[in-house]
């Protein structure tokens, strides 16, 4: 299987996607910004970071570049796009999932472990993982999710809702909130669920003896879906 | 020509920076300051004589890059 890292003037967490995709099997190669064509892929991972600064908005300007018209175009063609972090915010300016995230409403940078609630399994990025609960990693400054209440509707009425924020046992309430993100929302799909974004970073919990292994579950599944 | 465009948080959305200026005026003793909200300005020269020719274009660049149009408004000064 082949897939595709982006990478942008700014993005940092491109090389630990690329360890972590061949690691699981992926034949995966790296694309810049600049490039008009994304070589033949399976999957097109946009990684974290801060792309062009976060100048204007996060994403807004990766959101523009030369590159994403492409991505539009295979994401368009049913083509399996990922988001993780900053590459969810480039996924929401470029209109490919809807709403935007905000800044923190604490204002603080984030970077810590966290739990995440699986909410829709029908789906390759999820589908044959056995837990319901993940452990994964967020380090971000705007990871606030939000969008009107009609899209937030449409949302969940289309079982777009990826993962959500929770403690270990799956209670993703408010308390279990770490940014004030609109339904404890961490990540979601578009509406053929082959687009997905979120603020965690599964790349970074591949390791038992450094991290943890619950980002080892979703390559697995996801190299074992395609 | 130069165009001025005013882009600003939407009704309703949250403004944690804008919280965090009045809070930090209160704490200066402006305390009668009950809200602040914040947001970007731009000048933005376009080789254009025909104002409303500019301006039109000036829109469009809202619309499409200057402001995120699910949480920000934009106004053309």
């Amino acid at each position: 299987m082949k897939s595709s890292v982006i990478i942008f003037p700014g993005s940092n967490c491109d090389r630990d996607m690329d360890v972590a995709l061949k690691k699981f099997g992926f034949e995966n190669q790296m694309v810049w910004h600049n490039d008009e064509e994304i070589p033949k892929s399976d999957l097109i991972v946009l990684p974290g970071g801060f792309s062009y600064g976060d100048y204007l908005r996060c994403g807004s300007i990766a959101g523009k570049s030369r590159i994403i018209k492409s991505v539009i175009n295979f994401a368009n063609s049913g083509g399996l796009v990922l988001g993780i972090c900053n590459g969810f915010q480039i996924l929401t300016e470029t209109g490919l999932l809807p709403g935007i995230l905000q800044q923190n409403k604490y204002l603080n940078f984030i970077c810590k472990n966290v739990f995440v609630k699986i909410k829709n399994k029908e789906n390759k990025f999820f589908k044959d993982i056995k837990k319901e609960v993940l452990e994964l990693h967020i380090a971000h400054n705007e990871g606030n999710y939000f969008c009107s209440n009609d899209e937030l509707k449409s949302i969940e009425d289309n079982g777009q809702i990826a993962v959500t924020y929770c403690d270990n046992k799956g209670n993703d309430n408010e308390e279990n909130n770490p940014n004030g993100a609109l339904k404890n929302i961490a990540g979601i799909f578009n509406k053929n669920k082959n687009i997905l974004g979120m603020m965690p970073h599964p790349e970074r919990m591949i390791d038992q003896f450094l991290s943890g292994e619950d980002g080892s579950l979703f390559f697995e599944n996801l190299i074992g879906s395609l | 020509m130069k165009v001025k465009v005013i882009v600003t948080l939407k009704n309703g959305v949250l403004d944690p920076q804008g919280k965090a200026i009045q809070q930090t005026l209160n704490g200066m003793s402006f305390e009668n300051v009950s809200e602040v909200r914040q947001g970007k300005y731009f000048d933005i020269e376009v080789k254009e004589s025909d104002e409303s020719k500019a301006k039109t274009q000036v829109e469009d660049m809202c619309k499409k890059l200057l402001a995120n149009l699910v949480i920000e408004d934009y106004k053309i000064l």
